[in-house]
């Protein structure tokens, strides 16, 4: 008798702590859980977002294999990637290095390196598309840029920045890295701030140099940062698609869209439902990929 | 020998702040930009290239609130980031308080599934996310935003909770269960206090999250006045191409409560960011 009463209060107990739970689960399943399923779900379906619904299995993953302007669309999110990689996280870096020291103004550089990451994407496209506006008005250039140019003795170098298939590309990638530097920065210095001043101590004794102590110092025990860094940049640029949209006017999206673009526009434009899935799905799969194999570096490199 | 010495150490310090100070100024100078000609008119703005304009003009503020409707957006936006903001710190907390303290079969396995959802990056789910939103009439209706956005913060957000809250000494729940207080209250009066410094991280990444948002916003709301700021500066933007004045004055009203609230804040977000507080 008293085994079973013990029985039904944990039950209850247990019932009463999984209550806990049980909204944020609720809300998981709900908005995380279904819509992943229903993404490969539909991915099999040629379905136009009413109406009925044709199973045509992997068809749309076939269509997508020949499809140029969706590869086209990674190749543009995996330049402004590489982009992120070499030139905006080698500025973080060499900025967390120098704010990495007894150095005035620190806490300044700290605090407006960071702005421009906490501004949306849509503030920081449409303030550069204002910069970069090509037009001009009784003789002068409106845009900054273009109007500084011509001012300083370059008006060779006048251009429509984001009209230019040449160029738009790029500048998209110098503006998301604008944008971006002080993820990283923050990252990087606070990894700098963890490394053992003995170790510098020890280098200094052993007679090593600035250089010698960069390379056998600093970047061995950087690397698990970098890792995270670069993982982050990876995940976080192949998915812009807002600071595109806010920079570029609709005309020249085929030089300038990515994959997330691609998506939206099956979508939206088309009311292609089964094909944005199938595209969807497979640059999660990229994605997870790349993450993972980022991961397992980064595991290799602490193990080491 | 040593004036070498103090030499090379002074010129190497120069050249790290023209640095330093050069790249701030790249910061800075655009978010200036756009506030000086938030204050131009559409005459003055094509032809004063001047940093500081002679003449400031605050009617394009006035205009976008009123003609641009971005008194209404911004309304919005602060709604939206309320509701979403209290929201995550309550639902989050609790799960994260079951987590690490409470014990019910199958905890562990759903812990791991928030675990994981925060690792596979979904970046095209918002296409079976608007088909489930259609399905539940949400579409077009605040709460259907709003618990979209919850949901997108909540994973982060349970697991800064439960690692902090795993931290907490045994023996200040003791005692209060000892003085009868229940599950509950141990959560309110003990670990919600306790773990302060951890919501102030999960408030401000979520804020910065909430009001940023525009793909969402986009694909869930069609009703201009249901619509949160970034959603009204694109339209704006698309309906009056030209008025740059009245554009620098919406994208202004967008951007400096975030940079205030930053500026307030930015000691935790450099805590969230290096780890102190996960890690």
């Amino acid at each position: 008798m008293k085994l079973k009463s013990n029985g039904a209060l944990a039950l209850k107990n247990n019932f009463q702590n999984f209550l806990f739970v049980l909204p944020a689960f609720a809300i998981f399943c709900i908005f995380y859980i279904y819509p992943f399923y229903k993404m490969i779900n539909l991915s099999f379906y040629d379905w136009r977002g009413i109406g009925p619904m044709h199973f045509i299995g992997l068809s749309n993953y076939q269509e997508l294999m020949h499809d140029h302007l969706w590869w086209n669309s990674i190749w543009h999110a995996g330049y402004i990637t590489l982009i992120a990689l070499t030139f905006q996280n080698a500025l973080a870096f060499f900025l967390a290095m120098a704010c990495d020291r007894e150095i005035r103004l620190k806490r300044f550089y700290r605090v407006v390196f960071f702005i421009p990451p906490v501004l949306s994407e849509v503030v920081v496209g449409l303030i550069w598309n204002w910069i970069l506006n090509p037009e001009t008005q009784n003789g002068q250039y409106i845009g900054l840029l273009n109007h500084l140019l011509y001012a300083s003795g370059f008006p060779q170098m006048v251009h429509d920045w984001l009209a230019d298939p040449a160029t738009a590309l790029s500048t998209i990638a110098i503006v998301n890295s604008w944008k971006g530097f002080g993820w990283g920065f923050i990252i990087m210095l606070a990894g700098l701030q963890t490394i053992d001043k003995q170790l510098y101590e020890a280098a200094k004794i052993d007679g090593a140099g600035t250089w010698k102590t960069f390379t056998n110092v600093t970047v061995p025990m950087m690397l698990p940062v970098i890792l995270v860094v670069m993982i982050l940049t990876i995940l976080g640029c192949m998915q812009v698609f807002v600071l595109i949209l806010a920079m570029v006017n609709e005309g020249l999206v085929n030089y300038t869209d990515v994959p997330v673009t691609r998506i939206f526009s099956a979508m939206q434009n088309t009311n292609q439902f089964g094909y944005a899935c199938a595209e969807a799905v497979i640059f999660g799969m990229i994605l997870v990929c790349i993450s993972f194999i980022t991961k397992k570096l980064s595991d290799k490199v602490k193990h080491a | 020998m040593i004036n070498k010495y103090v030499l090379f150490r002074s010129a190497r310090s120069t050249i790290i702040h023209i640095f330093l100070m050069s790249v701030a100024v790249t910061c800075l100078f655009p978010i200036f930009w756009m506030v000086r000609c938030a204050f131009m008119t559409n005459q003055t703005i094509f032809v004063d290239q001047s940093l500081i304009p002679h003449h400031l003009d605050f009617n394009n503020f006035v205009k976008a609130w009123t003609q641009g409707s971005f008194g209404i957006y911004f309304l919005n936006s602060v709604i939206y980031t309320a509701c979403v903001v209290t929201g995550i710190v309550i639902i989050a907390s609790l799960a994260a308080f079951s987590f690490s303290r409470l014990n019910f079969p199958g905890k562990n396995i759903i812990f791991y599934l928030f675990v994981a959802a925060m690792m596979i990056p979904l970046p095209g789910s918002f296409v079976a996310l608007f088909v489930l939103m259609t399905k539940l009439h949400l579409v077009n209706t605040r709460l259907g935003y709003i618990l979209c956005m919850i949901n997108v913060g909540l994973s982060m957000s349970i697991l800064i909770l439960k690692t902090f809250f795993d931290k907490m000494p045994h023996e200040l729940e003791d005692a209060a269960r000892i003085d009868g207080c229940t599950k509950l209250g141990i959560w309110w009066n003990m670990a919600l206090p306790f773990a302060r410094p951890a919501i102030a991280v999960i408030v401000i990444f979520n804020s910065l999250n909430v009001w940023n948002e525009y793909i969402l916003a986009t694909l869930l709301l069609e009703d201009s006045k249901l619509m949160p700021l970034q959603r009204g500066l694109i339209i704006f933007q698309g309906a009056h191409s030209t008025d740059y004045p009245v554009l620098m004055a919406g994208l202004t009203m967008a951007a400096v409560p975030i940079i205030v609230i930053y500026l307030f804040m930015q000691k935790y977000i450099v805590k969230g960011l290096s780890g102190e507080v996960v890690g």
